[in-house]
């Protein structure tokens, strides 16, 4: 039982920290044709995410991975149910890593506008796939003993659109903070301002998803059951509203106030979803849980050994490199022919 | 064709484009931590160009074995869903631990190395790049322990309607997956060091950049030669341990029909797998089959015709796949021992039909190595775990052949169109070559004439 609620936990945490993570490299690739105006401040930007962005995006495949090893009945059937978004996901996200790779590596301006193209879509795609994703998991799936009844269409619903909205504000907002703190001169401050004008939509779009969520999902019984977990969805509405203040004297703080939001946003989602992984909107019966999908006990214990072996070790060296990248990217540094950059 | 095919043929299509690049980053990046060494160590200028030429290649290569990494941990899920659901208690941890111990360190550390250069000390960097290196090949152990469990299930039971683990030491330290896990990464390190010389040879054909490149050669040579000789004795074992789980695909290897004692092994055969038997044998080497299966020359081999028709796999690709491979890695062998000789003696620019075919060497053990994985993988047919379940009970229910027929055009022409686009930076960047102003060409000639 208490490896399940572990594993339950962990699962949505190693989402929420790749949604912190990779989502202000995703924002800052969909803004990147927006907020730079000449190839120099496009590849600024770039080399903003350059040292990072792989190994933010290896927490997706940890969280896959940690689902495969957990909760395989889980992942079997949501991977083979979702196989179309999946797949589009998929080819979005291949696109953009080897843009970044390869988008510096020729001198021809359509050459690099292609692989503009590459980053801009391959960041907005998943961030608005996943959202779709993870609204229909909150509102749950068509599941009965046959198996999933929905397609593509039945996924783009208002209620899985709205959250996917709900994500690319999200991301855009991080991307634009990130970018305004990262960057000097006029472009930090064009990424400053971007995120100022982004916030108040972002705000409209998560009432609604909060006013929503109570129509489409069954997201607040269980905080109605125990309303101490008000606390998470608390921090959230108060780091989203701290942005805004602390944008004017801070940038760095609103960034890591943005990572609280994306945080206990997701973890908002992830405890009305307990005990549920993929709830079935038609009978509860066949929805799947932490209890009925999960690994063998031995396996969990296992992986919790691994998980407290490693994962501190990993988060060790990954503060490390922000810290060896912590200066913003300024134009010098990518003149110098003795410096590598994308 | 059907979902089944049809999910076969994606997978074996995106596992061997995701296997065009992996061996090379197992390799190359070894390769690169060592000339990074030098340059700590010995402070030589052109040791810091190599590491960055080769880094770059390296990089290049790097990005795209990545990415179709991820298409692989969707596939289990997308396509084999059933399979996932039956073993993924056991199935599902070498994954889950192979990001987070492995996948975790070569990306971090690869984005520290390719920024790095200014950043921390020249101690640091080449840390980096080690950590890149051990972080790719710690990456292949994981998935080939998942595969090796795949090939010879050990340490589970059947229970609630799946495989369950109920001895991961069993599962980690099968000797299965030790010897595959060897097998392989050698298998990388020979595509690595045949690139490092086919390139450099390109150069010495042409005479630019000589000192650079000659340099380059014999480190690559030294290293080739070294694991090429390991290679042949770690096939040797891996076959021995196939023998042992794996009689039908043994068999196949063989293409060996009948049960015998003191088996032979024939130079030249040409199977009927209609007719259940073999066209041609001639040349016969006595009891050598034996012996190498078992160690013993008058072991019983099992033939094909020892199991029922369902449960062989296909005996031609199998077995042709199986002779190319041991052809090609005598070859690397000799060429690999040449490759040293001649460039220790330092008369490589004399040899110019050898620099020549050290050039058109460059994809052969990439061939190798996908024939190694139709022996293994067509090998292990019809099953998805040997002797446990069948491929065809391991695909998606859900899923239908319309998608599958999406996703594989969409994959064929997607990775086409990658595929162009990497061969197309690799040659051109390996055909620039490395970034030598004048001043700089003469300062490593002198540092290497006085060294």
């Amino acid at each position: 039982m208490i490896y399940q609620i572990i594993w339950f936990a962990l699962w949505g945490l190693l989402w929420a920290v790749y949604f912190m993570l990779d989502g202000f490299d995703l924002g800052a690739g969909i803004l990147h044709p927006f907020v730079a105006k000449t190839d120099e401040e496009k590849r600024i930007v770039i080399n903003t995410l350059g040292p990072v962005w792989d190994g933010n995006e290896v927490w997706l495949i940890t969280a896959g991975g940690a689902t495969f090893a957990a909760f395989p009945t889980t992942y079997a059937y949501m991977f083979s149910y979702l196989y179309t978004p999946l797949l589009i996901l998929l080819f979005a996200l291949i696109f953009r890593g080897v843009s970044f790779e390869f988008r510096g590596k020729k001198d021809s301006p359509a050459w690099k506008k292609g692989w503009d193209i590459a980053i801009f879509a391959g960041s907005l795609i998943p961030a608005l796939l996943f959202g779709v994703a993870f609204g229909n998991i909150f509102a749950g799936l068509p599941i009965d003993e046959q198996g999933y009844h929905g397609s593509l269409a039945y996924l783009l619903n208002p209620y899985g659109i709205l959250t996917g909205i709900l994500f690319v504000l999200l991301f855009i907002n991080h991307g634009a903070l990130w970018l305004s703190i990262k960057t000097t001169g006029d472009l930090s401050k064009r990424a400053r301002s971007i995120a100022v004008k982004i916030w108040p939509l972002l705000v409209a779009v998560a009432v609604l998803f909060l006013i929503f969520s109570a129509f489409k999902t069954h997201l607040y019984d269980n905080y109605i059951k125990n309303p101490v977990w008000f606390i998470v969805p608390a921090i959230a509405v108060l780091s989203l509203l701290s942005i805004f203040v602390l944008i004017k004297n801070s940038p760095v703080k609103a960034f890591f106030a943005s990572c609280i939001t994306i945080l206990t946003v997701i973890f908002t989602g992830i405890i009305g979803l307990y005990p549920n992984l993929i709830p079935s909107n038609i009978d509860p019966k066949y929805s799947l849980t932490a209890f009925n999908s999960s690994s063998s006990t031995y396996t969990l214990k296992i992986m919790t050994l691994v998980v407290i072996m490693f994962v501190p070790i990993v988060i060790f060296y990954q503060i490390w490199t922000y810290k060896i990248f912590k200066d913003p990217v300024t134009p010098e540094d990518l003149k110098d022919p003795e410096t590598e950059a994308y | 064709m059907d979902v089944v095919a049809l999910s076969r043929l994606q997978f074996a299509l995106t596992a061997m484009f995701h296997f065009i690049f992996v061996p090379l980053t197992l390799g190359l990046s070894i390769l690169v931590a060592i000339m990074e060494t030098l340059y700590v160590k010995t402070n030589n200028e052109m040791y810091l160009r190599m590491t960055k030429f080769w880094g770059k290649l390296f990089l290049i290569n790097f990005a795209l074995g990545v990415v179709t990494g991820i298409t692989m941990e969707f596939q289990f899920g997308m396509n084999w869903a059933e399979y996932s659901r039956y073993v993924g208690d056991i199935f599902g941890a070498p994954l889950a631990i192979e990001a987070t111990v492995a996948f975790f360190l070569e990306s971090t550390f690869l984005g520290i190395w390719i920024f790095g250069w200014k950043k921390i000390s020249k101690r640091a960097h080449a840390f980096a790049i080690w950590m890149v290196a051990i972080g790719s090949n710690l990456s292949a152990l994981w998935i080939l322990i998942a595969n090796a469990w795949m090939q010879n299930p050990v340490g589970y039971v059947l229970r609630n309607g799946r495989a369950e683990m109920v001895d991961f030491v069993a599962v980690v330290f099968s000797s299965y997956a030790i010897f595959k896990f060897l097998h392989q990464i050698l298998a990388g390190y020979i595509v690595g060091s045949f690139f490092v010389m086919g390139v450099s040879a390109y150069h010495l054909l042409k005479q630019a950049n000589v000192e650079f490149f000659k340099k380059s050669f014999k480190i690559a040579a030294l290293f080739a030669l070294i694991v090429s000789f390991a290679e042949f004795f770690i096939g040797d074992w891996h076959a021995h341990e196939v023998a042992k789980v794996q009689p039908t695909k043994l068999a196949a290897m063989e293409s060996l029909w009948e049960t015998q004692k003191g088996a032979p092994i024939y130079l030249f055969t040409i199977p009927n797998e209609a007719k259940e038997e073999n066209l041609i044998e001639i040349l016969p080497l006595p009891k050598l089959l034996s012996f190498l299966a078992y160690h013993d020359f008058n072991a019983e081999v099992k033939g094909l015709k020892a199991f029922p028709k369902e449960e062989r796999p296909p005996v031609m690709p199998v077995f042709l796949s199986f002779r190319l491979m041991v052809v090609l890695g005598t070859l690397f062998m000799l060429l690999a021992l040449l490759a040293y000789y001649y460039s220790k003696k330092d008369v490589l620019l004399d040899k110019q039909w050898f620099l020549k075919i050290m050039l058109y060497m460059i994809p052969i053990p990439y061939i190798a190595n996908f024939l190694g994985w139709i022996v293994a993988e067509v090998g292990r047919q019809p099953w998805i775990v040997y002797g446990l379940m069948k491929t065809s009970d391991g695909v998606s229910k859900s899923v239908t052949i319309d998608q599958v027929w999406f996703s594989l055009i969409g994959f064929t022409l997607f990775y086409g169109l990658l595929g162009i686009i990497d061969i197309y930076l690799i040659t051109k960047y390996a055909k620039k070559g490395p970034k030598l102003t004048e001043a700089k060409q003469k300062v490593i000639q002198a540092s290497t004439v006085s060294a």
